[in-house]
């Protein structure tokens, strides 16, 4: 299962080898990049009004910076933990990405945790055209890394809920119990791309 | 230096622009303002509406505009469309309310003249006004200048 932002797909993935393969793309509504996502993969949203955050500013490089803080407590004394343009990285390499929405009177900051990948996964990425410099060339192997090659994950998920509960009560709640009241009429859309698109990108591609 | 800042008073007042040293965002007098950071001009029933300095230099490099259909309405304080920038997608908010008679399709292909020419070329929506007196909920140029001003030193 892939997120991915929306438009010109045939210069994020792979279109052949992802049709071959039949790997679902899922279109998410938050900015943000192309990530392979397996059942490894940990999602951290943080859904905030902007009054409870007061310090931030409701704009997308506050919010990066709020965050990096954040995870920062998450990591100390565990790992060399960095905030590199928009990425999480243990030294220069990344294992977490990041996407944001942001309304009027609140904001989503949404982390994909890379906790462990296959090598040959990575293959349905294209390298994107607009990388963060702290990229310098490097392919996918030499600029991701593992979460799990550095703390165990109940560990990585313990520090995270502490970290958060530091700035906010937390308490545990299933999602059944959520219950979706009223939609306004612009309605963001997160939804599984057809086949259909998949192929018409692949027509773009050489 | 303070010939320099006396001349650039003098331009700013002659081209209606207002130049706070603080902030560095420009803004303009005969503009409208939400605090949301948006914009907006009107001629009458007619009102253009885009996204202000601050807000496009706070939001990084545009590269994409969502816009809405020509003939949507568009309701004060309400979502109309988005700007997404390299890890984010922002709602832009209606300064105003009434229907959609133009969206500028420039940004299709330019979604970055937003940044560059926030105030001109950048305008991302044109709408028929349905009520006018809604423009008095809206901040001026020197309101809306302290707002930034304050919202800056805030955070």
């Amino acid at each position: 299962m892939w997120n991915i932002l929306h438009r010109k797909l045939s210069e994020l993935v792979e279109t052949k080898s992802v049709l071959r393969d039949h790997i679902p793309i899922i279109r998410r509504f938050t900015g943000g990049g192309t990530v392979v996502v397996d059942n490894g993969t940990i999602f951290v949203t943080l859904i905030c009004n902007k009054d409870a955050v007061p310090n931030v500013q409701p704009f997308p490089r506050p919010i990066m910076s709020w965050s990096g803080l954040l995870y920062g407590k998450v990591f100390e004394g565990l790992a060399d933990f960095h905030l590199r343009e928009n990425d999480y990285a243990f030294g220069d390499r990344k294992f977490g990405g990041n996407a944001q929405s942001i309304t009027k009177n609140r904001w989503i900051h949404h982390t994909s945790f890379l906790w462990d990948y296959q090598v040959k996964n990575m293959s349905y990425l294209k390298l994107p055209s607009k990388a963060p410099k702290y990229r310098l060339t490097r392919d996918h192997t030499d600029f991701i890394c593992r979460m799990k090659e550095h703390m165990p994950r109940s560990e990585f998920i313990e520090r995270t809920i502490k970290a958060v509960g530091d700035e906010f009560s937390v308490s545990p709640v299933s999602l059944d119990s959520i219950d979706i009241d009223s939609v306004s009429e612009y309605v963001h859309t997160t939804r599984l791309l057809t086949e259909q698109e998949i192929r018409e990108a692949s027509i773009l591609q050489t | 230096m303070a010939c320099r800042q006396l001349w650039a008073s003098r331009a700013a007042s002659y081209l209606r622009i207002s130049v706070f040293h603080r902030t560095f965002s420009t803004v303009l007098n005969n503009l409208k303002y939400a605090d949301s950071h948006e914009w907006v001009k009107v001629d009458g029933n007619s009102a253009t509406i885009g996204i202000t300095d601050h807000a496009q230099d706070h939001l990084g490099d545009v590269v994409y505009v969502e816009l809405p259909e020509v003939g949507a309405a568009v309701t004060q304080g309400d979502g109309f469309g988005a700007v997404e920038s390299v890890k984010a997608t922002s709602d832009i908010n209606s300064p105003v309310s009434g229907k959609v008679v133009e969206i500028n399709e420039e940004l299709s292909n330019s979604p970055a003249l937003v940044n560059s020419s926030p105030y001109e070329n950048g305008w991302i929506i044109k709408v028929e006004l349905s009520d006018n007196s809604e423009l008095n909920k809206l901040m001026d140029s020197e309101q809306y200048s302290k707002f930034c001003e304050e919202e800056d030193s805030k955070h």
